[in-house]
């Protein structure tokens, strides 16, 4: 049992503090405070360039921000004493380009970093990357490279490499953005699955009917800042910011024309 | 109506009339230029100095075949150095320790810009500049040690140009995974990498074999003789050119096959990308 185990239920995974990140003179992040608790399926929409995506990266500091706290299960990731390469492994990534090692198997991409990082046996980490890959329904693609897979497979893979780690938390970083439309549904209902086992889970995604569906919490992020956030239904279903409503209206009715 | 081409007035010859008969003309000049050379050759003079049976012969009797082993020892030996030495200079450029890109930077802008040819005479003079230094594993040590050094700068830019090509998502995937910096250059972007750059990394591999003919330059032994030391010695010896000649035919066996080879991989690269 670790000292994480033993706290409270209540307290966050991940606790952010007037994060700030600017890449030159083009300040992405201006003062992000928010928390995702235990168990909790928070999904994160905005429009392109809102600093969403941006975000997610600060979570597990593939990008560095210049201000503000980034606090998981107890330890401030932006500490310059913090062990980064540990914290990193309790969170799983997935990316929008998948970024699975085409030059290793399907089954390869789920053991090297746990034969490598966690010191695992081999046959102790197949097993788990093995369960892993039935529980994103590609238990006959072990054998399979990257290459050989659908897009809809390749992120399911990456899927299957992140929770093969352990993670307490993962972060989805548009998972749905790269695929062709008739593959959407599969990640969809692998992220559904990992949601209702229980997975704390933060996700920036366009899939508002996911959002709605899945997510505890909607976070409408704009410029930068957090305009609103709360239930699907407040959020999306009764956004109170003009910005929140304008938004919703052109991505829930996309092809509507405003009248001139 | 008319199609607009109907009414267009035809001067003299079309595009593709013209280019084919300056094609033609091309090609009667150039066999012009072959029979004029046949004619006027002197073939039994040629085949006596460039292709005597009986010096070939020699060649064979008097060792071609180890001198043949012995290039193909000084290039592999020197190939490894150049791999170890190029990926760790390759390493070094892009590291974001300062010192490391500085030194890196200064060896291969150093070792690329000088004539392989200086190298072999320092090293040639190196026992002289120093008394009583001696380079291990004679004749091998020196021969690697020159031709490594040399290759090393220039597979270190092959090398660094193949990490650069590795998206850079897969770092990122790797680090997200816990992996720390090193560990993950290993596993995931140097195994990348190594696979971009195979076809320059044999084209290399053809230049050094070709610059193994250099050795001759440090003056080693008679044992030592490689292709172009042995058919030179032998061509001064026989005061005809058939061994020099056949030493050089064995070099295309070597680098023609590598030369398909790199063609091989090239296209399959070109396929699967």
């Amino acid at each position: 049992m670790t000292v994480q185990d033993s706290l409270p239920t209540s307290s966050p995974v991940v606790q952010i503090k007037n994060l700030h990140k600017s890449f030159g003179s083009n300040h992405v992040l201006r003062g992000i405070d928010f928390t995702v608790d235990q168990g909790e399926v928070v999904c994160v929409i905005g429009p392109s360039g809102s600093g969403k995506s941006t975000l997610l990266r600060c979570v597990n500091l593939l990008e560095m921000p210049q201000e503000g706290q980034v606090i998981v299960r107890g330890e401030d990731l932006t500490d310059p004493d913090c062990h980064l390469d540990a914290a990193r492994q309790q969170i799983g990534m997935v990316f929008q380009q998948f970024n699975l090692f085409p030059h290793l198997s399907v089954l390869a991409n789920c053991t090297v970093a746990q034969t490598t990082v966690h010191k695992r046996r081999a046959s102790e980490a197949e097993q788990i990357a093995r369960a892993n890959l039935s529980r994103v329904g590609l238990d006959d693609k072990v054998t399979a490279y990257p290459a050989q897979l659908s897009g809809g497979q390749q992120q399911r893979v990456a899927i299957a490499r992140a929770l093969s780690m352990d993670p307490a938390l993962m972060l989805f970083d548009e998972p749905t953005s790269a695929l062709d439309p008739e593959l959407v549904g599969d990640v969809l209902t692998v992220m559904r699955k990992l949601a209702l086992d229980g997975m704390t889970m933060l996700v920036v995604t366009h899939e508002m009917a996911f959002a709605r569906e899945v997510a505890d919490r909607v976070v409408f992020m704009d410029g930068g800042v957090i305009v609103e956030q709360g239930s699907p239904a407040e959020v999306i279903g009764n956004p109170q910011q003009p910005r929140t409503q304008d938004f919703l209206r052109r991505v829930l009715n996309p092809t509507h024309v405003e009248p001139t | 109506m008319s199609a607009p081409h109907d009414t267009v007035e035809r001067r003299g010859l079309s595009p593709r009339q013209r280019a084919r008969r300056s094609r033609l003309i091309q090609y009667a000049i150039l066999v012009l230029l072959v029979v004029f050379a046949a004619i006027s050759a002197d073939w039994g003079q040629i085949g006596k100095v460039f292709f005597e049976p009986k010096f070939i012969e020699a060649a064979f009797r008097d060792g071609l075949l180890s001198a043949l082993v012995k290039t193909l020892e000084y290039t592999a030996g020197a190939f490894v150095i150049g791999l170890i030495g190029g990926t760790l200079l390759a390493l070094m450029r892009l590291s974001s320790v300062g010192p490391y890109r500085w030194v890196a930077t200064a060896y291969i802008e150093f070792f690329r810009g000088l004539p392989a040819i200086v190298v072999f005479i320092a090293f040639s003079l190196l026992p002289l500049a120093f008394e009583g230094m001696t380079i291990p594993w004679d004749p091998y040590g020196v021969v690697w040690l020159a031709l490594g050094i040399v290759a090393a700068a220039y597979m270190a830019e092959v090398i660094r140009a193949g990490i650069q090509a590795v998206p850079k998502g897969q770092l990122e995937a790797a680090r997200s995974l816990g992996m720390p910096p090193g560990l993950a250059t290993r596993k995931i972007v140097l195994p990348q990498a190594f696979r971009i750059v195979l076809p320059p990394l044999t084209n290399d591999l053809i230049l050094l074999v070709k610059d193994s003919s250099l050795v001759f330059i440090i003056g080693t032994s008679a044992t030592a003789y490689e292709l172009t030391g042995f058919g030179r010695e032998l061509a001064n010896t026989y005061a005809n050119l058939t061994p020099l000649v056949t030493a050089g035919f064995c070099y295309l066996l070597i680098t023609l096959p590598l030369g398909i080879v790199v063609r091989r991989l090239e296209s399959k690269a070109a396929r699967t990308r």
